[in-house]
């Protein structure tokens, strides 16, 4: 029988190493997964964890793809994380990712052609903007009349999908592109680009801003009293309230930000990478973003790393899907393993196995 | 035949860290009211519980009527004719009384048929009791009721009580120990679980009594003093608080007519609630559980706001801030709830320090904490009230229940409030941390704070307060010195026995 | 814009299809949730019972198998959840979206096979004479075996619960873990049942979308359907008949907003498309604003974490 003992504190040793515990045992199952869909195991494992860094062959275009695709996980991740933290669910960032994208690029598509330093910097208020104000929207119905955030933050997934294609279709469709669906590519509109800012680096500006988003959120967490209050209304809410939390205040505060960090994610994606807004511009960031923010403890430091692991899986992924015909959702599920044993292993920070005669009764 | 009913030969149980029990020996009689006496943490709880089933002892071995008895599980238990009255955590409030019986009986008749045995029996034995009604609805001395008919009508050989007075008012207690003579009368046994030394000897025939896991005595407790029995039971002599009389000051805490609806559904809202407490006195506040005690705290600590005017601190209006503002002002508070309410768990002392500290304390900077001023915050109350702990950079759930408790008022203590409300503040905790509180608390006021003291606990109530007021269905009596009190007096500013008659009248 | 072509009878029949698979997830959460667990996961749970129905159905030729896979595979998946929250105790709210995101992506691994694939078809019940009878013969007994199941199974599930000593003993557990333990019963067991029930019935309604509704396998066919599901329960605040009734307008809307699309109304389709969506959110408010009765049966321990502990 085995039995489980709660330890007298948390274990700082386990909080640390449990990650790389469910990365180790995911790599496992996930060979034992692929090894059931008739692939070499140990070439999977490496095709996805190794070849897309160092293979000679593909390094050149997969190094940089690593930053594209991790720039936009941690810096909805991060805003995530904060909301997690306070026990406040928001798990709509697709939603607010696609709303953000639609603002930011209605202003580039507005002021077309239009040349000026100025529209730049008003897409990516535009996009915060724009997420700020979808994240509210599940954070006003929980404040004043007590809904489910988790329910409507996802439901307006759903929503904005919808406006994402209407847009796609409709409103922002090319005047030029022969009726095909999709916006402008704002890749040729020099004032709306967000361009890769180092060649050969995958840098633009969104990676910047995740990387500043996962020092603010450091310095929030550990330093401010804010962001003592987030880490206190997550582990005792009454006793955040008896503290002087005011937990309406602290939902706003939450879905606020990682509304606003989301829908600048989709800006800097319209504008840069994807380019367009188009039926299919979402690809799930918001989604993985959550397994992202649980791999790295809800620590900004461990959600960095995260982040680049996971955005690993995903270019990793495609390159076994082209090499050795992996199926796309092998990877997709692969990923929702990890989220699983890491949540099975972190049972081990607070409480200790202990083998031997079980004495409760269950 | 024996007339011993239970024989406990021997019985050990260890938790990783602490021997919980150590070859605890003892034997009930058919028909006595055994009293299991002992503090908090002396074992009483692990010892009940492998009785009833619920913890399989590692050694040792226990007989119920010659026959060897190891119950698995409290169906087991049930089955051979235990039952056991619970101090928490048995009920279901958002379910009706004969559900909550059905729940506790091996084979329940139809839910019509035993809403009718109900009645009869909370006849038989004066206990009114609709079986119908929401259990959350009842007050503390009904739910026990529920509990207690549950138990009777399995017929019980052996009936457990675990602390049941703590939610009783005197003459609720005067009842109950009527109906429990009346069923040893009638041949059932009744363990007697109890730190209560006065209602021990009004009760019981004989006593065991435990320390640290281990029997260190046998009494006959009507042969012995409440002191004697005290002292077997602590293993020291115990100190008692005390304090040089001091003048009244100005008033300092003035509470008029203070309303406020309940934000749980299952709560008590407070009714007009007037007091005013001077600088350097201890108010008192009594009662039984579930009177609005908690309300009545948060609607001081500022987690409930109420009208602007109907709390005023040294005459300014407070009632419409937050928490934070208040303790700017100087009104501290310290609810009930140790772990989760007062304190948070997994954070550490340090961080439960800048909790509540922050403002008084000056550990903010423009909003960025300074930490190094919080550690030594959290320093300077381990230090000063002894709390035990390696450091604190250790979590709060790490500590036991009297020094968390001791850390949680010096932490309020320390920030030199004008007026401290405390809600229970020796609620679970071992007589010596209870006592240093206590003396901290006469501390507080002798040096001129005004001191609210919300207890349970009419002892401790009658032992550090000046003047008494007791609530009474969100109601609070008007306060009077509490030397000019007697016992019966105070049980009728608690309620006296209202419910019962309400009940009979109801009925 | 043509509304002449809209039948009310073929309406209320559509109806009760298009409500069928929201109605049997959310019947099954709300065991679910009265156990005291909230699982979040009804989504991936659908999903998967949609693939494993599906594959079953295809290869064996019966729909009926394939409901009975289905149910066998959503239980089985479930049981990750009950194994995570049950015995490593693992957040309820993590570990659920934890399922769903997993369970999206297994079914697409698992039905690469399958798509294009035409089901084998499910028999629609002969009921005979009652067929014949205008109107309601259409609207009543015009159905497929799992709309009756569907409805049978609201109607045992409210008896389990009110009527039953182990309906009473769920219900307490989902009340008070605590004080369900220390009465002696097995709270982990109990909650166990009650999460593989509801990851049966989640499948039923998965594999009821993919082989009688759609009827075919395409990736995230679900579409939200399990978190609508999610809302229901709430919405019906966890009573049985409620359930039917959230579920039953949900589909309402759903039918009528593809009549509308059908019928050519001058709205672009994408927003009748969101309509469902956004009627359920506008009914989440409704209900939850109505503070304190809806609230009052919320199970008590609904969510939290339970650990036996001496």
């Amino acid at each position: 029988m085995i039995r489980l003992e709660r330890r007298p504190e948390p274990s700082r040793a386990w909080t640390a190493a449990t990650p790389i515990l469910a990365v180790a045992l995911t790599m496992l199952a996930g060979g034992a997964l692929f090894a059931a869909l008739g692939k070499d195991p140990v070439a999977a494992i490496r095709t996805i964890f190794w070849d897309p860094l160092f293979n000679e062959q593909f390094a050149a275009y997969s190094r940089p793809q690593l930053l594209v695709k991790a720039g936009p996980l941690i810096l909805i991740a991060i805003g995530l994380s904060l909301g997690f933290r306070a026990g406040v669910w928001n798990i709509g960032a697709e939603g607010q990712y696609i709303i953000g994208a639609i603002c930011g690029a209605g202003v580039a598509l507005a002021l077309y052609p239009a040349e000026s330093a100025l529209i730049f910097p008003a897409m990516v208020l535009a996009g915060a903007l724009g997420g700020f104000l979808w994240a509210m929207i599940p954070a006003i119905l929980k404040t004043r009349f007590n809904t489910n955030e988790i329910l409507v933050s996802l439901l307006l997934v759903y929503v904005a999908e919808q406006l994402l294609a209407s847009m796609a279709l409709g409103a922002m469709r090319n005047p030029e592109g022969g009726g095909f669906p999709g916006s402008r590519n704002l890749q040729q509109y020099p004032s709306a680009h967000n361009p890769e800012l180092l060649a050969n680096t995958g840098m633009h500006w969104g990676v910047v801003a995740a990387f500043l988003a996962v020092i603010g959120a450091y310095v929030l967490l550990n330093r401010h009293i804010t962001g003592f209050h987030i880490r206190l209304a997550g582990e005792a809410p009454k006793a955040a309230r008896f503290a002087g939390v005011r937990p309406n205040a602290l939902v706003v505060f939450c879905f606020g930000v990682s509304g606003a960090l989301a829908g600048l994610a989709g800006l800097f994606e319209v504008s840069g990478p994807s380019g367009q807004i188009s039926i299919d511009f979402n690809v799930g960031y918001g989604f993985t973003a959550i397994i992202v923010a649980f791999l790295g403890r809800l620590h900004p430091l461990g959600i960095l790393l995260a982040g680049l692991l996971m955005a690993l899986t995903y270019i990793g992924g495609e390159l076994a899907q082209f090499m050795l015909g992996l199926p796309a959702a092998a990877i997709q599920a692969f990923q929702g393993m990890l989220l699983f044993f890491l949540l099975a292993v972190d049972v081990l920070t607070n409480y200790r196995v202990r083998l031997g005669r079980g004495e409760v009764a269950r | 035949m024996s007339d011993v009913l239970l024989s406990i030969e021997g019985l050990t149980k260890a938790y990783p860290g602490v021997l919980a029990n150590d070859a605890v020996s003892f034997d009930i009689r058919k028909g006595e009211i055994h009293a299991l006496l002992g503090e908090n943490g002396a074992g009483k709880s692990t010892l009940v519980k492998m009785i009833y089933g619920l913890v399989r002892p590692d050694a040792g071995r226990m007989t119920l009527d010659g026959r060897p008895y190891a119950p698995a599980s409290p169906h087991e238990a049930r089955a051979a004719g235990v039952a056991m009255v619970f101090q928490h955590f048995s009920l279901f409030e958002a379910l009706s009384v004969a559900e909550n019986v059905a729940l506790g009986m091996e084979n329940p008749p139809p839910m019509r048929a035993l809403a009718h045995r109900i009645r009869e029996v909370s006849e038989t034995y004066g206990l009114p009791l609709d079986p119908a009604r929401v259990v959350g609805d009842l007050s503390a001395g009904e739910r026990q009721r529920v509990e207690i008919i549950r138990c009777l009508l399995q017929e019980p050989r052996l009936l457990i009580m675990d602390e049941p007075t703590s939610v009783l008012t005197p003459q609720e207690v005067e009842i109950l120990f009527a109906t429990l003579r009346r069923l040893a009368g009638e041949g059932t046994s009744i363990l007697y679980i109890s730190h209560k030394l006065e209602e021990i000897r009004a009760l019981c025939d004989r006593a065991t009594i435990l320390r640290l896991g281990r029997v260190v005595g046998r009494a006959d407790p009507q042969a012995l003093s409440a002191r004697e029995l005290a002292e077997m039971m602590v293993g020291q002599e115990l100190m008692t608080p005390s304090r040089p009389p001091a003048p009244r000051g100005e008033v300092v805490l003035d509470v008029a007519a203070l309303s406020l609806a309940s934000p749980s559904p299952f709560g008590t809202s407070l009714k007009s609630v007037t007091m005013q407490v001077h600088a350097g006195e201890i108010l008192g506040i009594g009662g039984v559980a579930g009177n609005g005690q908690d309300e009545l705290l948060a609607a001081l600590s500022g987690e409930m706001l109420a009208p602007a005017d109907a709390i005023r601190l040294c005459g300014i209006e407070v009632g419409q801030l937050g928490p934070t503002a208040r303790r700017r002002l100087g009104l501290l508070a310290a609810p009930e709830e140790r772990l989760g309410h007062a304190a948070a768990p997994d954070m550490t002392l340090t961080e439960n320090a800048l909790m509540t500290g922050a403002v008084r304390q000056r550990l903010l900077n423009r909003g960025f904490v300074r930490w190094g001023a919080a550690r030594e915050f959290a320093c300077r109350i381990i230090e000063r009230f002894d709390v035990r702990t390696p450091g604190p950079e250790h979590a709060a759930r790490s500590l036991s229940g009297g020094n968390l408790q001791k850390f949680v008022i010096g932490r309020e203590i320390l920030q030199r409030p004008l007026a401290l409300v405390v809600n229970q503040p020796t609620w679970g905790v071992d007589a010596a941390a209870a006592a240093a509180i206590r003396q901290a608390l006469m501390d507080l006021a002798a040096e001129g704070a005004a001191v609210v003291v919300i207890s349970q606990d009419l002892d401790e109530l009658m032992e550090i307060s000046d003047r008494f007021a007791a609530l009474n269905e969100g109601r609070l009596s008007a306060p009077r010195p509490t030397a000019e009190l007697t016992v019966d007096e105070i049980g009728l500013m608690m309620g006296g026995a209202h419910d019962m008659e309400v009940a009979h009248v109801a009925g | 814009m043509n509304l002449s072509g809209i039948s009310p009878e073929v309406l209320i029949a559509a109806l009760m299809v298009a409500s069928t698979p929201i109605l049997l997830a959310a019947i099954g959460e709300l065991v679910v949730e009265k156990a005291g667990v909230l699982n979040l996961g009804v989504e991936g749970m659908m999903i998967f019972g949609a693939i494993c129905g599906f594959a079953v159905a295809v290869e064996t030729g019966s729909p009926a198998l394939g409901f009975l896979g289905a149910a066998a595979g959503a239980a089985a998946l479930s049981m990750l959840f009950g194994v995570l929250t049950q015995f490593l105790l693992s957040n309820q709210v993590a570990t659920g979206l934890a399922l769903t995101l997993f369970g999206l992506g297994l079914s697409a691994l698992v039905g690469q096979g399958y798509v294009g694939v035409t089901p084998p078809a499910m028999a629609k019940l002969d009921l005979g004479p009652l067929g014949d009878i205008p109107f309601f013969g259409r609207v009543l007994f015009g159905h497929d075996a799992m709309v009756y199941l569907s409805l049978a199974l609201v109607a045992a599930v409210w008896m389990f619960l009110n009527r039953s000593r182990a309906g009473l003993i769920l219900r307490a557990v989902g009340e008070s873990h605590d004080a369900a333990h220390a009465l002696g019963y097995r709270v982990v067991a109990i909650r166990l049942g009650a999460i593989a029930f509801g990851g049966a019935c989640a499948g039923l309604g998965g594999a009821y979308l993919s082989l009688i509704r759609v009827p075919q396998w395409t990736e995230g066919m679900t579409a939200g359907a399990g978190w609508i599901a999610l809302a229901i329960v709430v919405f019906a605040s966890w009573r049985p008949w409620r359930v039917l009734l959230g579920a039953y307008l949900f589909g309402g809307v759903t039918v009528l907003q593809l009549n509308l699309q059908a019928a050519g109304l001058a709205v672009p389709v994408e927003y009748l498309s969101m309509s469902p969506y956004v009627v359920t959110i506008l009914v989440l408010v409704v209900m939850s604003s109505g503070r304190g009765r809806a609230a009052l049966n919320a199970p008590a321990s609904l969510g939290r974490v339970f650990h036996a502990t001496t």
